[in-house]
This record gives structure tokens, sequence and C-alpha cells, in this order.
């Protein structure tokens, strides 16, 4: 609490610029609002961008940001929540928003097939592209390495200028006169085929040619053209009609047509999860397997940690900075790269644990294709993990264990052991219980270690969509969104909700356990 | 102090040495393991602690040099980790400034404002640190795939899109340099408004000068978080010179292409700078993690 020292006073800096302090107050007022006025005109052309570009939510967003900013600062009377506007509006934007997108994602077909908008969707299919029908020319190259068209069913044959001397691609055909030049064999053609295949030829009487196989060029026309309604009409008289129930174009006979366009499709996602077979039960199995995981992880870790700290917290013991520094290690080392060390050492294969193991005592165990060995493996690694950080928060409440208590169970002759039981564990317990709930939830969410060492593996079988034995039901949607083939965003979401409900109420827990926590303390002193 | 019989004593010292110099042994045979990996030949490991014959080559490697074998045959660097390095250290470092600034103000608010809300909202900060960021991810990848198409700077695969999803680690801070503010003694900006300081020069010319270090800590803290995370990172960038380290140090152990060796230096080559600062700046995360989060 120095600011007494520090030379810089506010004060004197106030008088020295008492001057321009005046002219400063006169014109401040104006400055404040052309500023504004400035912000707004901006924000106002950001969310016009927005939603001409057909992002009506980020144009919301904005507009909402822009208008809070507007208020709290042109009104005086708004100045406590210029404070806590940036913070407040972080969160709403970069958390709030995306845990409500991500659960409005659940209720969509999001998903590789269904990513684009309906206009982009409509342009692809207006962009296929067939060969306009006697539009094809036989063609050879010449030595010269021009392209020469012959003369077929009445029109004039064409001559063009070397394929090297295309300019953006383009060759103009002129009408060739005289006799047929020297041409090369389809050998010269294969040879130079990736760059005939980027030359579009401009035909003397209009239109152009492209590559249409080794021997032929010819023009290509669209084969859709879009009639009343969005109903698209094929060169054949097919017809695609939108379905935007589905989110996808339908042919004649009903078939979708890829790619589709994302629409909203109610509680599918949901009852997917919860009822559909093939998903419902490896979902069941995973979610039990989080919760143990979560709960054996804060068991070990925990118990570990204390124990140490009890031991480090001797008064007997020697060198305890030393001890104190290598156990902190895996908790310094950062995680990515420790899950990642591990994920080699205990390679079935050409692991380091395995050779160990192999020699002592003739063992190769199969880390990761049995199930059970793959999750203790889990365990272990996060266990040594996360030791350190359970050793450093207990080693901070033992400090607060009064000395006197263990001078009298000493007089009564209790051991160690008993000490621990009977007067540290249940002076220590209250306080970390808000810690080992935050630490629960942080496991049952544990997703890097899983991705990073596991990846799930191995595969529960019998299942509709890809769900590993070791999956946590986090990792198990990343995977459903990023990792396999069919990068359904939708399903994802609709589980990510599942999951948000499940750990909001696990917040919640811990909250009123720590106001529980704190009423005591307030009571106490 | 406590009564106790010296031979018992000793033998317990002993067993406690003993039990401790296990453990750490245990503790370290990873990263033992990995320092004699990095300087072993070849990418498949063939037995002893200490290499028969030691190798500079995946160090070479790692360091994004070209590395001539014996028998003349040139390899090359496999991925760019020094750059994956640079590229973890710029996104932390701007986005735990960014963490900073907007967490500042608002801790500042909820210490010494009286405002509608003020005890509610610092509730909802504390349930909603709970949700994890991971899990947005999906949202995180739709919104910026979005905007990309109308603002391509912002897209995926873009550092400024990966550093405005980290801005969502601030909830944390908020209520740690809160905390800090709290200690500050109520006197001194009590009579810094009696001479007719307004709130925020309260803040800027009290509060910010007194609170440099525990904006350092929160400062070397978000820096760590974001130097480790992986999920986002992972979905936001594809480009192999984009990566950051945690998502591009997962490339080296894929079945197809298993390059343990080259892993090995690379881990340890980019692991110790962080582990150092880690080390240094573990004693104010301990004293964070205790009292922050029992404070209700």
């Amino acid at each position: 609490m120095s600011v007494m020292t520090d030379d810089r006073d506010p004060q004197s800096n106030l008088v020295e610029s008492s001057m321009i302090r005046t002219v400063y107050e006169t014109v401040k007022p104006f400055i404040r609002l052309a500023s504004l006025t400035a912000i707004a005109l901006a924000f106002l052309y950001v969310i016009w961008g927005l939603y001409l570009a057909g992002e009506p939510i980020f144009a919301v967003v904005a507009f909402a940001i822009g208008i809070s900013i507007v208020i709290l600062f042109g009104w005086a009377r708004f100045y406590t929540w210029r404070f806590v506007f940036p913070g407040v509006a972080a969160i709403a934007v970069f958390i709030v928003l995306p845990v409500l997108y991500t659960s409005g994602i659940g209720f969509t077909n999001y998903s590789a097939s269904n990513i684009l908008p309906f206009e982009r969707v409509q342009q692809i299919h207006l962009d296929k592209m067939v060969k306009a029908p006697d539009s094809g020319r036989p063609f050879a190259l010449t030595s010269d390495s021009s392209l020469f068209f012959p003369a077929d069913s009445g029109r004039p044959a064409l001559i063009t200028a070397p394929i090297g001397e295309a300019v953006d691609g383009r060759l103009v055909a002129m009408v060739h006169q005289g006799g047929t030049p020297e041409t090369l064999s389809v050998k010269a053609v294969l040879q130079n085929r990736a760059a005939l295949q980027q030359i579009s030829i401009d035909l003397p009487e209009g239109g152009a040619l492209t590559m249409d196989g080794l021997r032929e060029f010819a023009s290509s026309a669209p084969f859709y053209t879009l009639e009343e309604e969005d109903v698209l009409v094929g060169a054949d008289g097919t017809k695609l009609v939108p379905n935007h129930e589905k989110g996808f174009y339908q042919d004649d006979a009903g078939e979708l047509v890829t790619p589709g366009w994302p629409v909203g499709v109610g509680w599918a996602n949901f009852t997917k999860v919860l009822f559909a077979d093939g998903i419902r039960q490896p979902m069941l199995e995973i979610f039990i397997w989080t919760c143990a995981f979560a709960f054996l992880s804060m068991i070990f870790t925990s118990g570990l940690g204390t124990a140490l700290a009890v031991v480090l917290e001797w008064e007997h013991l020697a060198h305890k900075g030393i001890y104190k520094l290598f156990l902190i290690l895996p908790y310094a080392v950062p995680a990515f790269i420790s899950i990642l060390v591990f994920r080699g050492l205990f390679n079935q294969n050409f692991g380091e644990i395995n050779l160990i193991l192999g020699g002592l005592f003739g063992l190769e165990p199969d880390w990761f294709t049995n199930p059970t060995l793959t999750r203790s493996m889990l365990l272990l690694v996060n266990t040594w993990l996360g030791f350190p950080y359970w050793m450093l928060i207990s080693a901070g409440f033992l400090q607060s264990v009064p000395r006197d208590h263990f001078k009298a169970a000493a007089l009564e002759n209790s051991g160690p052991v008993r000490n621990f039981f009977a007067i540290t564990l249940p002076q220590i317990m209250p306080p970390m219980v808000p810690l080992l709930i935050a630490n629960f939830a942080f496991n049952f969410n544990n997703i890097v270690l899983v991705l990073l060492l596991t990846r799930g593996g191995p595969d529960i079988p019998g299942t509709i969509i890809p769900a590993g034995s070791t999956d946590l039901l986090g990792s198990f949607t990343f995977r459903i969104a990023f990792q396999n083939s069919g990068q359904d965003f939708g399903l994802a979401g609709a589980i990510s909700t599942l999951i948000f409900i499940i750990t909001g109420i696990i917040a919640f827990v811990n909250y009123r356990a720590m106001q529980k926590l704190a009423a005591k303390r307030s009571a106490r002193s | 102090m406590m009564v106790e019989n010296k031979r018992s004593l000793f033998w317990r010292k002993v067993a406690a040495h003993t039990f401790l110099i296990c453990f750490i042994a245990l503790i370290l045979f990873p990263f033992l393991m990995v320092l004699s990996i990095s300087f072993r030949e070849g990418n498949f490991s063939t037995g002893s602690i200490f290499p028969e014959r030691p190798t500079l080559e995946h160090w070479a490697l790692a360091l994004g040099f070209e590395y001539t074998r014996a028998d003349g045959t040139v390899i090359l660097p496999p991925y760019p980790v020094l750059l994956w390095l640079w590229n973890s250290v710029k996104i932390s470092i701007i986005a735990s400034v960014g963490i900073l600034v907007l967490s500042t103000t608002s801790a500042f608010a909820f210490a010494r404002m009286q405002f509608k809300g003020r005890v509610g909202l610092l509730d909802t900060l504390l349930i909603v640190q709970m949700f994890p960021a991971a899990l947005t991810v999906i949202a995180a990848y739709a919104i910026f795939d979005a905007l990309g198409r109308v603002v391509p700077w912002l897209g995926i695969d873009s550092h400024p899109a990966l550093i405005l999803s980290y801005l969502s680690a601030i909830t944390l801070h908020i209520w740690t340099i809160k905390g800090y503010f709290d200690s500050v003694d109520p006197a001194l900006d009590k009579a810094a408004m009696i001479d007719g300081a307004t709130p925020w020069q309260a803040f800027r010319f009290i509060f910010l000068p007194l609170s440099v270090p525990i904006l350092a800590v929160v400062f070397v803290l978000s820096f760590i978080f974001l130097i480790n995370e992986y999920p986002v990172a992972s979905v936001l960038l594809r480009n192999t010179d984009q990566m950051t380290l945690a998502v591009g140090a997962r490339q080296y152990l894929y079945e197809q292409k298993y390059l343990w060796g080259d892993f090995a230096a690379a881990a340890v080559l980019s692991g110790l700078p962080i582990t150092i600062i880690f080390l240094f700046a573990q004693r104010f995360l301990v004293s964070d993690l205790g009292d922050g989060a029992v404070k209700g």
C-alpha cells in the first residue's frame, strides 16, 4: 500500500495541467458526442454488412453490443455499468452465446452434408455442367503444339495458337484454310493432359469448348434451369423439388440429392440420443464410464495428493523443497506433452513400458485394445497428471490445522494414521468439498486427456455411431462433430446440450456447497 | 514438541525418505525416458535407458535443420516445431492481454461499486465458469465458419478467430482480480473520492498501480492455460503452418506415421520453457487456487 510514495502524484498533475483541463472540459461534451456518433455509425455499417451477407444472428449480436456502448457511454446515469460492461459483454458473447448456439444446433440437421445455406446449395446444382448435345469436336495436337480441329459435319476446320500462348487459360480458334497440318499421336495429348484440361477455346461463332475426354473438345451447358418456386428442371426433363423440411432437393423418385442445407428438425436429435437403438446403449455405457472416471480420478488424485502433502508437512523431514519441486513436475509440464509421452510409452508394440514389463515379468499388456486395461491406463495417467494440484491444495489447508490438537493426541499415544483420520481429515475436508466438486466437473469434461491418449478407443462393438469404451460424453460428442466421417453437428449439439444440463447441475451443487462454507465461516468469525 | 522415541523416529525418517525417493523415481521415469529417446537413433525404441549410439538427429530436426546421416541420406524436418511454439506463444500472449483488459474494469466494479444485480452476476460468473469451453467448440466452428464467409480473416484457420474464442476464459480471472481489489484498504479510495476523484480516476491512479503484481499473475496463469488448450485450437486450426504446439504435437504419433524419436526431441524442446515459466509462477498459482476458490 505505497501509493503515497509514488512520485507521480495524481493531485499535482491536476494542478499543473489546470489550464489545458479547462479547455478540455469545455470541448469534452462535443468530443464525447462526436465519438459516440462515429461508433454508432461504424456499428451500423457492420450490422448492415452482416445483414446483407445473410447472417442475421451476427447482425443482432453486433446491434446489441453497439446499442449497449452508445447507451452506457451516452448517459451519465449508467456510469457504473461502463465498468461492468466489458467483462459481462465478453461473457455473453464468448460463453453464453456459444452455449445457446450449440443447443440451437441440436435442433437442426447441421452436418457435413447440410452445411451451406439454401442459396449456395441451389447454386451448386445450377453450376452442374453437361456436354451440350452435338457440340463435340475431335481434335489433334499439331507438331507446334497448336490445337487442330478437322472439318466435320459441315463445320469448318479450326486451328489455335500454340497452347503455351494461352492467356488466362483461353485460346482463340480461327478457321483453318488449306491442308491438314502435321499432327502428333494421342501420346502427346496424354503428356499435355493437365495443361489441356485448363484451356478453354473461344469459337469464331461464339461459345467456348473445353476438353471432353482424350479425343474431343465440347462446349458445356448448365444441366439444370431454375423454374418457379425454386424447382430445378434438368436437361433431360427430370425435376428437383426443394424439401424444406428435410433440407434437401428431392428428385422425381423422392430420393434426396446431396448437398443439402441446414433446417430445423425439432426434437429429432434428442429422441435419437435417448431412444434410438445402437445409440442409446453406448450413450448409457459412456455416461456411466464418464461418471466413474470423474469420481475415481477425484478420489485417486485428491487421496494421493493429500497423502504426499501430509508426509511433506512432517516436521522431521529434511529437504522438503527438493522433494516438492520434483513432485510438482507432472503439473508443471504442459499436459498435452505429458499425455502424448504416455501415449508413446504405453504403445503396445514398441512402447518402453511394455519393453520393461516384458523384460522383467514376460508381460505385454494390450493397453490400447483391452477396454479394462485402457480404462486403467487412463486413470493411471490422470492420477499422475492430477495429484500435484491436490498436494498443493492440501498443503495449504494443512497449515490451518492447529498444532495443539496433535500434542493432545500424542498424550493419548495416537499414531500418525489415527491422527490423520481423527484430526487432520475432519478439519481439511470442509474447505475441500467445493474444490472436489469442481474437480469432478473438470474430469467429467476432461476431453483433452481422452482425445490425446486413447482417442476414445477401443470401439464398443455394435453401435451405429463409432463409440469408444474410454470415451467421455464430451469426447464422444467431439468425435461425432469433428472426427468421424459424418460430422453430425446436429446430433453433437443435442448431446452437448445434455452435457450442459449435467454440468449446470454440478455447478449449482458446487455453488451451494461454497455458500454453505462461507456461511459457516462468517458464523465462526 | 511431540515426545517421540528417537529410534522409532529414525526409522520413520528412513521410511519417509525411501518412499519419497521411490515415488519421485516413478514420477520422473517418463521424463527421463523421453530425454533418452530424443538422443536415440531412429523412431522405434531399442532398449536401454542410456542410448548406446547417441545422435543429435531428432534435435536437429526439431530445431528445423536438415540432418545428414552418416550414410549421406538427408532428412528434412517433419514439422515446423519452432513455428508452432511461436504461434502458441503469440496467440496466448495476445489472448491473455485481451483477457486482462476485459476483466480488470469489471473486477473493479464488482469489488467497489454498488449496482443492481451485482451479487446475482457474481454468482452467475461462478456457475458459468464451470461450463467446458471445449464443448462450445461446435458453436465456435459454426460461428467462425459463417463469419469467415463475411470477414475472411476471422474465419476457420485464422489466429484472430482462435484468440477471440479464447477470450471466454475471463470468468475465473474476474474473480481472482476482484479478490485482490477486495483486499485493498478502502481508506485509500475513500480519501481519493473526498479529494474529488471520480471512480475512473480511483481505478486508474490507485487500483491499477497497486494491482500490477496480481495482473502479472493472472497474465501468467491465463498464458499457461491457453498454451495447453487443445480442443478449440484443433478445430479452428487446420493448416500445418497455422497450428499451435498443442495441436501440432499430436501429428507425430499417428499409427501410419509414428515419429517417436522426433516427437521426444520436440517435446523436450518446447516443453522446457513452458515448464520453467510454470515453476516460476507456481507459488502464486497455489495461493490463488486456495483462496480464490473458497471466497463466497
